[in-house]
């Protein structure tokens, strides 16, 4: 017997819609703590649907509806209050979304808007989160410049460090390294592995050979449906799914 | 005929256009320096007018312009980014929301004669304001609302939308990411939409003419429950009521009313550019 991971995020039957077009179909997934779970599938396959549910990103569309359960720790995220929720859970989106203010600020933003006053607590947060996406040593003399003068890899780096500053308990990354070169997709990848040792991460990706090197294990969707969960090593090299396997190699997609 | 020919014809004919754009202006602007630059002197910009307003200065007509913009921009700059935000930021898409769009767009096209006789109805009458700047102020206000609001939510739609998912993302309210992350960024927008509702204020004539404007007072204004002489409606009355005024002062005034306009105008430029400056994405 292998003793049981612990269950970070426990998904029952959930189902999206946006208006008439069902995004996601009783999908019921569990994510370990401290696991990368990497998920992918073709355009449609309600992979980012599901990773904007679980800190409620989705109900910013009009047309939203949503059935089932998602249970982070021992709650039902819908009962949680939105603000605590989106703390817990980060996001770093697929592009860098730096906001146009120095790249002090932009760690410091969440937390400063969170009640923090005390200016020593929030320059060493800045520093710990900007240590912990590998970026520090990079802009340690320049925090007061504007960020949008950084790379698309630091400025990615430093979204990671903005969700950091929250002290989250489960990160999202969404397709995070879609717009990267080799070189800072790779950076992230190296923070992604060096995060996991202290919070849950569920990597969305469109690139499935970046789901085969940093993911423990893997989901592959289509159409909204979970087709197969597994140990990444085996989704990658001996799938239950024929579909797992064409998808893989590139058949479709 | 020729690939290049018909470019340089093209080209011709739209550089024609833009020539044709900008004349008017140069010939207007012109007429009015060259006859008009003489009559400004220190003394024409701060003493009374004399002599039944054939001689003396403008000073209580541009006094009386100042206040009037001044108490519409404190009007309706609130209002009008308050009804911006709610429009841009939190309405939802239904039918009502599409009515006051639609609303606010006609507004923008009604004439400002139909303004002022709002005014006279709403503000000089039913809540008793009286004839005062109070009523001239509110009135052009409520004539600048549509042009304000219009240009504020141009501006907040302008900033990117990703503004906002990062900063709900981040757990941050509705209105903490209005805020912090989205007005901010919309300022440099809304200041030029209001300079510009401004610099159309002070060349208004029509609904400041039962509203607020006398035909000539001895003293100023003491408070904005007083009437006061305002420039546009002052230049109306030496160019058409009065026998035997030079052109001097005629168009020495225009000269100042289109000189006041004009700078506001490069205010606008000048803010618009310095904040863009400093909040680029």
């Amino acid at each position: 017997m292998v003793a049981m991971p612990d269950i970070k995020i426990k998904t029952k039957k959930l189902n999206i819609w946006f208006g008439k077009t069902q995004a996601l179909r009783d999908l019921s997934l569990d994510v370990y703590a401290n696991e990368i779970l990497g998920i992918i599938g073709p355009a449609n396959s309600g992979k980012t649907s599901y990773l904007r549910q679980l800190n409620r990103l989705n109900e910013l569309e009009a047309d939203f509806r949503v059935s089932g359960e998602v249970i982070l720790g021992s709650e039902n995220i819908q009962k949680l209050k939105l603000e605590i929720l989106r703390k817990t859970v980060g996001m770093i989106f697929a592009l860098p979304q730096v906001l146009p203010v120095s790249i002090y600020d932009n760690v410091s933003y969440g937390l400063r808007m969170h009640g923090m006053r005390n200016k020593n607590i929030i320059d060493g947060i800045v520093e710990e989160s900007l240590s912990a996406s590998f970026l520090w040593s990079e802009v340690k003399d320049r925090l007061k410049e504007p960020a949008v003068k950084l790379s698309g890899g630091q400025q990615q780096r430093l979204c990671i460090s903005r969700t950091l500053a929250l002290k989250p308990e489960v990160i999202l990354f969404d397709e995070p390294c879609s717009g990267l070169d080799p070189v800072s997709t790779a950076k992230v990848e190296e923070s992604m592995l060096k995060l996991k040792e202290n919070y849950t991460i569920i990597l969305v990706t469109n690139n499935t050979k970046q789901a085969a090197r940093v993911s423990d294990r893997t989901a592959f969707f289509l159409m909204g449906e979970l087709i197969e969960i597994d140990k990444t090593q085996r989704i990658f090299t001996a799938p239950n799914d024929k579909r797992t396997e064409e998808y893989i190699l590139g058949k479709f997609g | 005929m020729k690939t290049t020919t018909k470019q340089k014809i093209a080209f011709s004919v739209l550089f024609l256009c833009t020539i044709i754009v900008v004349l008017p202006v140069v010939f207007v602007l012109g007429v009015i320096i060259r006859n008009g630059w003489k009559a400004i002197s220190w003394q024409f910009l701060t003493t009374m007018p004399v002599n039944g307003m054939r001689a003396g200065g403008i000073y209580p007509a541009i006094i009386g312009t100042l206040y009037l913009v001044s108490l519409s921009v404190i009007f309706s700059l609130p209002i009008g980014v308050a009804a911006a935000v709610y429009l841009n930021e939190y309405a939802k898409d239904n039918l009502l929301t599409r009515l006051i769009r639609l609303a606010i767009v006609n507004l923008a096209g009604v004439s400002s004669v139909v303004y002022g006789l709002f005014g006279l109805a709403l503000f000089v009458n039913f809540m008793k304001f009286g004839v005062s700047i109070l009523s001239g102020g509110l009135t052009l206000g409520i004539m600048n609302l549509p042009v304000i609001i219009t240009a504020s939510r141009e501006a907040l739609a302008s900033v990117p939308y990703s503004f906002r998912e990062v900063s709900l993302s981040l757990g941050l309210s509705r209105w903490q990411t209005i805020r912090h992350s989205v007005l901010p960024f919309a300022i440099p927008g809304i200041l030029t939409g209001a300079i510009l509702s401004l610099a159309r204020a002070v060349g208004e004539t029509a609904p400041i003419l039962f509203t607020v404007a006398a035909f000539y007072l001895p003293n100023l204004p003491k408070s904005i429950f007083d009437q006061a002489m305002a420039l546009p409606y002052h230049l109306y009355i030496i160019s058409t009521q009065i026998p035997g005024i030079s052109s001097e002062i005629r168009y020495g005034t225009a000269f100042v009313l289109v000189g006041m306009a004009f700078t506001m105008n490069i205010f606008a430029v000048i803010i618009r550019s310095r904040l863009r400056n400093k909040k680029k994405w």
